[in-house]
């Protein structure tokens, strides 16, 4: 496998204002008076369960924890749990259900919307002593493991037998798999090997209540009944804990190209896409492109990453990677491919990596672009599908819109699954720029039928956009899903739902549409 | 000036590599190959001494069989002029190596030769060495800075050694092996790869450069090194000094 880096922690020199913390709230997220506090008889009965290494209560030790990795949102947990098995998140579970006591389950801590950071007080429930390889079996592909597991250790584990894991990202060296199970990650080889909802073939699920749910299968066909793994699956953690999952793994591929090239625009770059399916189909594993001010802002802020074509500029820049079975058959296909493209001058430069570490920087170049713009400051970071033609016109629009304030819009993302990251890069987070963005994001690319979070999820970022991407029958439904697993809504508050379809029992056990108690 | 550069396909340096299991060498059947860094760094530097007119031709030579080619190739899409095959199915050590170069070197009349420090594989750091003592040149090697002053027709060369760096002056013809911070070998970009394929490759074979392979070394054994064993706690001074004693036996 390449050899990847482990995503860093937030760097202490990012100057966050307290006062904007929610900035992209619509309004600031009041604490519910349900949840309870913490008590000393509650750590108490976390001590007896877990023993002292599973409860944290140093505050220098919760601060990484309360925050999330862009330094955007920090909740004030007092109290962080780790559970070595599922047992014992059961038993923990169903203290906090039978005492209203708010938890927010936690893997590598490499979301992008919140979701994995209190709001408040809420409970950490960490993950990441369930990461034992469970089994591996190499007919099927088939991987079991604990939800704790790193994805870059998992993609390592069964690389020894000749196998990779579905889902690649810049986060692999400290996303956990339940994580990435629980928020349907996308990645760089979604292209290719598609989504969780397709590669999981089971999990080990923990409800509110503290039932244990055995979905585990090992099973490539399975239908007797309701899919119930599929609602955990992007559930974000709002509807159980995953503990297990048992995830199908494809053959690594003998022969790995990667070919980066510079486009003069991206209407030039969906040219260059719709010939490469046409060339390398079934080999094509990813297809990514990059802006230029993306190559300026990664290139300045990472001295370690290089340019892979500094003797020419253009506006767009795609990574192209092939994964196929026959290093002389795929080099050509990759070859042809190109000389075509760069004849029909689809392509005004471009290069082929000729060994693993010029395949590696290159990759590196794309997957720092998100660390680029967090050192430059504070960054908005929004994750759009839409549909081809309007993928980076939202980009231009943004840029015009904003001219005159003291940012940079960059656009970059995953092409080959009509995925925008659309990035704003100002110095700190302030109200006017928001105001810039928001709602015309949602709304611009609502009325272009397409998704306000594409991968990224809902977190705490935007549950209150949910409808502009999904109808409220549907987000009503959600809600009653959400009711019934989780009647006294104690995992993951004040996420994914909008608040109104967030239904709070009060304590004799009626139903009542939430009202924001204002403090 | 005409430069003559070395190059040698290896093992991609981030392959997994595995012992045969009967010994005889490595499982080298699909396990990707690359230019070694080394020579990759050679290419690089000579094509650098083409850009500022010090040099006016780049060659390209490499000793290997058929597959062999496809790091000329490479070498030729980085921007070098032409390449030269020394076509062999035999595993070659650097004596041999060496007296090939030379041979192509008197041929090719060149006026510099330029070599990786040492190929990942075998790690021998030995050709470039041998190589100048076989033609009678100054050789200076773990070169990290290169400059050629025509006028005087020297090279001045900035070595890293164990003590820091040395810098030396040496006369040409000289033959330079490079180390990692000579330079950052450039991507080969499209047009230059397109090009390379109508670059020539001269074919060529040890009898035809009148060289006489010896065969000095017999392989008896490749075994993969002992695993590392886990660390015991000891209880005691009195037990760790009797282990150091008894079982390390290091003291």
């Amino acid at each position: 496998m390449l050899a990847r880096r482990a995503w860093p922690r937030a760097s202490s020199h990012i100057i966050l204002s307290k006062l904007v913390r929610n900035a992209q709230t619509a309004a600031a997220t009041p604490r519910r008076d349900e949840y309870a506090a913490i008590s000393d008889r509650d750590i108490a009965f976390f001590l007896d369960v877990l023993g002292d290494r599973g409860v944290i209560t140093d505050p220098d030790a919760l601060q990484p924890l309360n925050r999330d990795w862009i330094g955007k949102y920090e909740g004030s947990s007092r109290l962080a749990l780790k559970p070595q098995n599922t047992e014992q998140v059961s038993q923990i579970l169903r203290h906090c259900n039978a005492n209203r006591i708010a938890v927010v389950p936690q893997g590598g801590n490499t979301g992008l919307v919140g979701g994995s950071v209190p709001l408040f007080d809420e409970v950490l429930i960490m993950t990441g002593a369930m990461n034992k390889v469970i089994s591996f079996d190499p007919v099927l592909g088939m991987l079991t493991c604990e939800a704790g597991c790193v994805l870059e250790q998992l993609d390592r584990h069964v690389g020894e037998q000749g196998h990779t894991m579905p889902l690649d990202l810049g986060a692999k060296g400290s996303c956990q798999i339940g994580g990435n199970v629980s928020t349907n990650a996308g990645g760089l080889r979604y292209l290719r090997y598609g989504s969780m909802h397709g590669n999981v073939s089971g999990l080990e699920v923990v409800l509110a209540d503290g039932t244990i749910l055995d979905l585990m299968s090992t099973l490539r066909k399975d239908n007797t009944g309701y899919d119930l793994k599929q609602l955990f699956i992007g559930g974000e953690g709002t509807l159980g804990i995953i503990t297990k999952v048992a995830m199908l793994c494809p053959v690594k591929p003998a022969s790995v190209q990667v070919a980066y090239l510079a486009v003069p625009t991206f209407q030039h770059a969906q040219q260059v896409f719709q010939k490469a399916k046409q060339h390398l189909g079934e080999i094509l594993s990813a297809f990514e492109f990059l802006d230029h001010p993306s190559l300026i802002m990664t290139l300045k802020h990472l001295p370690n990453i290089k340019n892979p074509l500094p003797d020419i500029q253009t506006p767009i820049y795609l990574v192209v990677e092939t994964s196929g079975s026959n290093l002389e058959h795929d080099f050509g296909k990759l070859e042809v491919f190109l000389e075509e493209a760069y004849n029909d001058e689809m392509i005004a430069d471009g290069t082929i990596a000729q060994d693993s570490s010029q395949q590696a920087s290159i990759w590196n170049l794309r997957e720092s672009i998100s660390e680029g713009l967090r050192h430059a400051g504070a960054v908005y970071k929004y994750d759009l599908s839409l549909p081809p033609n309007d993928m980076y016109k939202l980009v231009e629009e943004m840029r015009s819109r904003m001219k005159h304030l003291p940012v940079t819009v960059v656009g970059y993302g995953h092409m080959g699954d009509s995925n925008l990251h659309l990035n704003i890069s100002a110095a700190k987070y302030d109200q006017e720029i928001l105001s810039h963005i928001e709602p015309f994001v949602y709304e611009w690319t609502a009325s272009k039928k397409g998704s306000i979070s594409a991968e990224h999820g809902l977190g705490q970022m935007k549950p209150e956009c949910i409808t502009y991407s999904k109808s409220q029958e549907a987000v009503d439904l959600m809600g009653k899903f959400k009711s019934l697993l989780d009647p006294n809504q104690i995992l993951n508050p004040y996420k994914l739902l909008p608040e109104k379809n967030r239904l709070y029992q009060p304590a004799h056990g009626h139903i009542q549409q939430s009202s924001a108690v204002t403090r | 000036m005409k430069l003559l550069v070395a190059v040698k396909r290896v093992v991609d340096y981030n392959a997994r590599i595995r012992v045969k299991a009967d010994q005889t060498g490595v499982e080298l059947a699909n396990v990707k190959t690359s230019m070694n860094p080394f020579c990759e760094i050679a290419v690089e530097e000579a094509l650098r001494l083409k850009e500022q007119k010090v040099a006016k031709e780049v060659v390209v030579v490499s000793v290997g069989p058929k597959s062999s080619q496809d790091t000329i190739r490479t070498a030729l899409a980085m921007g070098a002029d032409r390449g030269a095959h020394v076509l062999t199915d035999q595993a070659l050590l650097p004596l041999n190596i060496a007296k090939l170069l030379a041979a192509v070197a008197r041929k090719e009349d060149a006026n510099l030769i330029l070599l990786g420090k040492q190929a990942i594989d075998d790690d021998c750091n030995q050709t470039g060495q041998m190589l100048a003592a076989l033609l009678k040149w100054p050789q200076a090697t773990f070169a990290s800075k290169l400059e050629i002053d025509q006028a005087t027709n020297k090279a001045r060369v900035t070595r890293e050694v164990d003590g820091g760096l040395q810098t030396l002056i040496c006369g040409l013809p000289a033959v330079i092996t490079t180390d990692l911070r000579l330079n950052q070998p450039r991507y080969a970009t499209l047009p230059n790869i397109m090009k390379a394929k109508k670059k020539p490759i001269e074919a060529l074979n040890p009898e035809a450069l009148g060289v006489t392979l010896t065969k000095a070394y017999k392989r008896v054994k490749v075994e993969e090194p002992a695993k590392r064993k886990g660390g015991i706690m000891v209880s005691s001074v009195a037990e760790l000094m009797d282990k150091l004693r008894n079982e390390a036996k290091v003291l």
